[in-house]
């Protein structure tokens, strides 16, 4: 009863704000969203202490469907993988909805959008509870949506719209390869509940299985096509297109969905299926690959951007591909960990930035900021911890510090000790990205808390656009004016999430190390993360050089001094520094070319066919050789529509009762013979 | 066997309603308008309850056909014989919930009401008929007959190119329709009966089926429709008024995937497999093709169109993977496409009773003065993209499936389709519902009245009902998809047997 009330009360006030809001009233919805949210909070932590503990559960709630050996049940799988999500899904969720009663003070559609938050909530409770393949997918698509409603909130806006479409669209491309491994799994094992899968997946390791034209390592081709939902929903490297413009919906939507939960999901889902991964070296590897490149990649893109949004945008980006780097290396609770931490830190540093915009009155470009710390004093300690967690502040060789430092190094140690393909790849990645990681959060502070306003609108493009608008787009804007006059400090409703979340990002780590990848690592996830015998990753991390433990602090404290010297010191520097390598910064600058890439390979040949085909294909050659000859002919005889009523019905009845009339006469010499 | 009444019920219910509205006073005075439309409505909502009965009469576990009634008619041979089996079943539900809708959709209609309501009335007769016939010939009937008031539907009460669009109707379903009359002609030959039930049991000479498979298919594919025989569609669907589109998308497409069901499947087992792979390849164009077409599309009704000719395909392609999923993954489509594209198709009607055009230029930012409205076609587009929890991803989910157990590359081709899908409907709901109102004719536009309302809160509360449980609908037909499906592998294996 406890987990079915932990999943299903969102959905009751999604109901609630949602078919009563226009009656109930804002303040009503507002209320008994939040309300029912912190109910959930709650008992979301008390279902964790209860998990910890050593318990387990399983509850049917109903039939979806069934059909042949297809059986697919509506179900909450309770376990200490679930409760870790449950936990992390409502503290961020509850207090988002808090800090939305003040950042959405003054929207008129306040009702729309707390029921959007909370059904975006329920979907991604019942993807987290999910006992089976297909309940992950439509609890997957059902945050699909609720992301995609909510990055077009404002739906006035050309571009919200826009990069609605493009998340849902991107998300549909990974959900293409999730939905063939659904199949695949099925195909292998004969279910699609985990129980099942699970039980059968040892028997089918080894096997090959023909797949478009391929013999393929059964679970090596099934867990990559897994992986490619992954991919898309926690936007790595190739499908992350989506997630910097996803930067156009409510600061509190980027928090929620944009950085704790939603994108996390990929993350959930590997560890999830990890007694499927856990057979496939390959698709480990692949894993492994694709996120240290993304933790990487999306690092640079962040460097250099502007917007205040995209910034941690890119940042939440790269963090992804550290978890993903966890998983890959095998350390499943490594990924689970730092997914844990950077719930905490990544909402503080939206919900920090959130107030920032506010402040500023709807500003988000960094360039217009600086200075801020003396205004908004409490949003800047906020900001504080959460650059310091993310940035990975602790003291090497000890397990003291931010909740970054806990679980991020871990990984890169992980990384250096694993054997896997690709590892030591990876391990370059990740630690070069600590350092960059490093360097644009401090640029980010210094930009907007340090020195004074405008410090940078030197920067600011010329009022003509040039054509590349993307950034300046971007502003929350509904009938503000610009960055200028005094910045106050929010209200109380958004100060108290960012206190609760602070205290997170310096204590997640420490308090909470021991259960996830410490000593009682075990006992703490049970069966929830399946680890292969041979695979000892946690036990290696801990013997790797001193050198290599000490490396990204080390990096760490480079991107500081760095970003010191840029944005303190010398603030010409990094402008004669784009200048000396002007290609670079451009390539960066425009985040490596991939949306133009894509809109050339994709978007604009998609509707030149489409175009072709309707005009060519349905209209010039079927049309043309078909009824259209036919037709033309016909009408050439009669060109009065009036003749339609009375003529061609009757000739038309006329041949079926002909046809029906020669048919009976035969009928009968046939029956007669 | 005998003493059933309930299937003739309801194929003289709508005949009775068409007799009444007959008998009214000549001319179109408001009075006999008004008659008009409320004895269409009662006599299509009485027989709305009668299927009702007929269903709560149907035992779904049985596998064979049920509430049988047959009577001598056109010789001794040739048979007033109907029944439902759970293929059918749902198909006559679904046509006896879409009449009064489609009815209380037309209350606008002003110009000849009486035939106008005759007509939907004629329809509803043919189409039950086409579902409940268990003779060939009667089938035959019912499913050319139902052409006539369609044609007129379109061609009287159409809009401005509907002469065009009426003749390529008749021309493509007119041309399929004799092979396939040919066809009926050679199963009586050589089974001696034109009995459905017998003619299920009897097995025909592998190359004989060939040829009877391919009349058949000539006469399905145009109306499901197949790619390439498709384009008489988005014409017929721009020039009919919102309730003949609503009928056309959600029953009388049908008929086709119905076809290939009751016919093809199990009547030409060895033909099936044998054409498989061009079935396959034909959905797997039709799911990709006039995904991308929709892309491009300019006009609201069109789009929705190419929309359904997609969507088909993918039935087409769960039916003849001829397994429990392809199959039930098939009907379960067809009856949840009947609900979500007649409701896209009312929705596009709400907006054309308003402004008057199907252009999607013509519209944008209608979320700001129509917010319910946006909720349903919201809704119901998300349906339309196969969203999970909507009656859309369920049989979208189990064809594939289906398929994927056939043939991977057909599955791997199709699945594309759940991206093109989410790009054309939500590029269309951009264009059409988002955005900012910059039409001055759109500033005053109203919001759904209440019988709008009562139009599409019925679909859409069965759209999330049969997304979160469609074992309703599943169960119904499983019986007779096993039966089939087992009597189909027999075959199949019987041929290979001897041919060995």
């Amino acid at each position: 009863m406890l987990f079915h009330l932990i999943v299903f009360l969102p959905l009751l006030g999604f109901l609630v704000a949602g078919i009563f809001g226009r009656w109930i009233g804002d303040q009503a919805s507002e209320f008994v969203t939040t309300g029912l949210l912190g109910l959930c909070f709650v008992l979301a932590w008390i279902g964790f202490v209860m998990v910890a503990g050593g318990f387990d559960g399983h509850y049917p709630v109903a039939n979806w469907f069934t059909s042949g050996k297809l059986d697919v049940a509506w179900a909450l799988r309770i376990d200490t993988l679930t409760a870790v999500m449950l936990v992390v899904v409502t503290t961020v969720s509850f207090l988002v909805h808090m800090y939305s009663f003040g950042y959405m003070e003054e929207d008129p559609s306040k009702q729309r959008f707390f029921a959007y938050l909370s059904l975006f909530t329920f979907a991604m409770l019942m993807l987290v509870t999910a006992d089976n393949l297909v309940q992950m997918f439509f609890g997957w698509e059902g945050v699909g949506l609720a992301s995609y409603l909510l990055i077009g909130f404002w739906y006035q806006k050309p571009s919200a719209n826009a990069a609605a479409i493009k998340a849902f669209v991107v998300n549909r491309v990974g959900d293409f390869g999730f939905a063939l491994g659904i199949f695949l799994v099925f195909v292998l094992t004969g279910s699609v509940s985990f129980d099942q899968v699970f039980a059968a997946a040892p028997g089918v390791a080894g096997k090959t299985v023909h797949f478009i034209g391929f013999d393929w390592d059964a679970w090596t081709i099934a867990c990559l096509l897994l992986f490619m939902g992954a991919m898309g929903k926690s936007a790595q490297f190739l499908l992350h297109t989506w997630l910097p413009d996803a930067m156009e919906g409510p600061t509190p939507v980027s928090a929620l969905i944009h950085a704790a939960t939603m994108v996390t999901a990929g993350v959930f889902m590997v560890a999830r299926l990890s007694p499927l991964f856990e057979h496939s070296p390959v698709a480990l590897s692949a894993v492994l690959v694709i996120g240290a490149t993304t933790a990487f990649f999306a690092a640079t893109i962040g460097l250099v951007q502007n917007d205040i949004k995209r910034v941690i945008a890119y940042s939440t980006c790269s963090q992804l591909g550290y978890m993903f780097t966890g998983l890959g290396v095998g350390g499943y609770s490594l990924g689970i960990f730092h997914l844990f931490t950077h719930a905490f830190f990544k909402a503080l540093l939206f919900l920090s930035a959130g107030s920032v915009i506010v402040a500023m009155h709807h500003e988000q470009d960094m360039r217009r900021m600086g200075g801020l710390w003396k205004e908004i004093p409490f949003t800047f300690w906020a900001m504080m911890f959460g650059t310091l967690a993310i940035t990975g502040v602790g003291i090497p060789f000890t397990h003291i510090g931010f909740a970054g430092f806990i679980s991020k190094d871990p990984i890169i140690e992980a990384a250096y000790a694993s054997e896997r393909w690709g590892s030591t790849y990876a391990f370059w990645c990740v630690n070069l990205a600590a350092g960059l990681t490093s360097f644009y959060s401090w640029r980010l502070v210094f930009m907007t808390f340090f020195g004074e306003r405008g410090q940078f609108s030197s920067w600011l493009p010329a009022p003509v656009h040039d054509d590349h608008g993307h950034d300046d787009h971007a502003h929350d804007d509904h009938g503000h004016g610009h960055g200028d006059g005094k910045a106050h400090e929010s209200p109380i409703s958004m100060l108290v999430p960012l206190g609760v979340l602070s205290l997170g990002a310096i204590l997640a780590g420490m308090v909470f190390r021991h259960d996830f990848i410490g000593e009682s690592f075990g006992e703490f996830w049970r069966k929830s993360l399946f680890i292969g015998q041979e695979n000892d990753i946690l036990e290696q991390m801990e013997h790797v050089p001193a050198l290599v433990s000490l490396s990204p602090t080390l990096l760490m404290i480079f991107g500081f001094l760095v970003a010191y010297y840029f944005y303190m010191v010398d603030r010409k520097a990094s402008e004669r520094l784009a200048a000396t390598v002007p290609a670079l910064y451009r390539f960066l600058l425009n985040k490596w070319y991939f949306d133009e890439l894509y809109d050339f390979l994709f978007v604009r040949p998609a509707f030149a066919i489409g175009r072709a085909l309707w005009k060519g294909g349905d209209g010039a050659i079927i049309d043309g050789i078909g009824p259209n000859g036919v037709a033309a002919r016909v009408l050439d005889v009669s060109k009065s529509a009036v003749r339609l009523q009375t003529g061609y019905v009757y000739q038309y009845a006329f041949a079926m009762m002909l046809g029906a009339a020669a048919f009976a006469t035969w009928y009968l010499f046939g029956g007669a013979r | 066997m005998s003493g059933s009444w309930i299937l003739s019920s309801l194929l003289v219910l709508p005949v009775i309603g068409a007799v009444c509205i007959l008998a009214l006073p000549s001319g179109d005075t408001e009075a006999s308008k008004r008659n008009a439309r409320w004895i269409a409505l009662f006599a299509t909502l009485i027989t709305f309850v009668l299927s009702l009965v007929a269903w709560s009469q149907f035992d779904a576990a049985l596998p064979g056909f049920q509430l049988i009634e047959d009577h001598a008619w056109f010789t001794s041979g040739i048979r007033y014989k109907i029944g439902v089996d759970g293929i059918s079943m749902p198909f006559v539900l679904l046509t006896t919930l879409l009449m009064p809708i489609s009815i209380a959709a037309s209350w606008n209609i002003e110009n000849r009401v009486k035939e106008y309501m005759i007509a939907f009335l004629a329809l509803e007769t043919l189409m039950i008929g086409v579902f409940v016939a268990l003779d060939l010939v009667l089938f035959y009937l019912f499913f050319e007959g139902g052409l006539i008031p369609m044609f007129l539907i379109i061609g009287i009460w159409g809009h401005a190119n509907r002469v065009y669009a009426a003749f390529k109707f008749f021309l493509y379903t007119f041309a399929g329709s004799v092979l396939m009359l040919l066809a009926i002609m050679a199963m009586y030959w050589t089974a001696g009966t034109t009995d459905i039930t017998v003619l299920l049991h009897t097995a025909f000479d592998p190359k004989m089926q060939t040829w009877l498979w391919l009349a058949f298919f000539a006469s399905f594919a145009v109306k499901m429709p197949m790619w390439p025989v498709h384009t008489w569609l988005p014409d017929a669907h721009v020039e009919a008024p919102t309730a003949g589109s609503v009928i056309l998308a959600a029953i009388l497409l049908k008929m086709g995937g119905y076809g290939f069901i009751r016919f093809s499947l199990p009547m030409f087992p060895d033909a099936s497999l044998y054409f498989t792979p061009l079935v396959y390849a034909l959905s797997v164009i039709a799911i990709i093709y006039t995904s991308l077409v929709a892309l491009a599309q300019e006009n609201m009704k069109k789009l929705i169109a190419y929309s359904s000719v997609a969507h088909m395909g993918f039935v087409t392609m769960g039916i003849f993977a001829a397994n429990t999923q392809g199959v039930q993954g098939a009907m379960y489509l067809m009856i949840s496409h009947g609900l979500v594209s007649g409701a896209l198709f009312l929705c596009v009607g709400v907006v054309y009773d308003r402004m008057h055009s199907l252009e999607i230029a013509s519209y944008g930012g209608l979320v700001q003065r129509m917010p319910l409205y946006a909720v349903a076609f919201m809704l119901f587009t998300m349906a339309n993209v196969g969203l999970p929890g909507t009656s859309g991803f369920v049989g979208e989910f189990l064809t594939l499936i289906g398929a994927f157990r056939s043939n991977t590359w057909v599955a791997f081709f199709a699945t594309t389709g759940v991206i093109l899908s989410a790009c054309y409907a939500l590029y269309l709901y951009r264009r059409v519902v988002f955005g900012v109102i910059e039409k001055a004719n759109l500033k005053t536009i109203v919001d759904l009245s209440p019988r709008e309302i009562a139009i599409l809160l019925p679909l859409g509360l069965l759209v999330l009902y049969y997304g979160v449980h469609p074992q309703p609908i599943i169960d119904a037909s499983a019986a007779s998809i096993d039966n089939l499906l087992r009597g189909f592998a027999q075959a199949v294996t019987a041929t290979k047997t001897a041919g060995l």
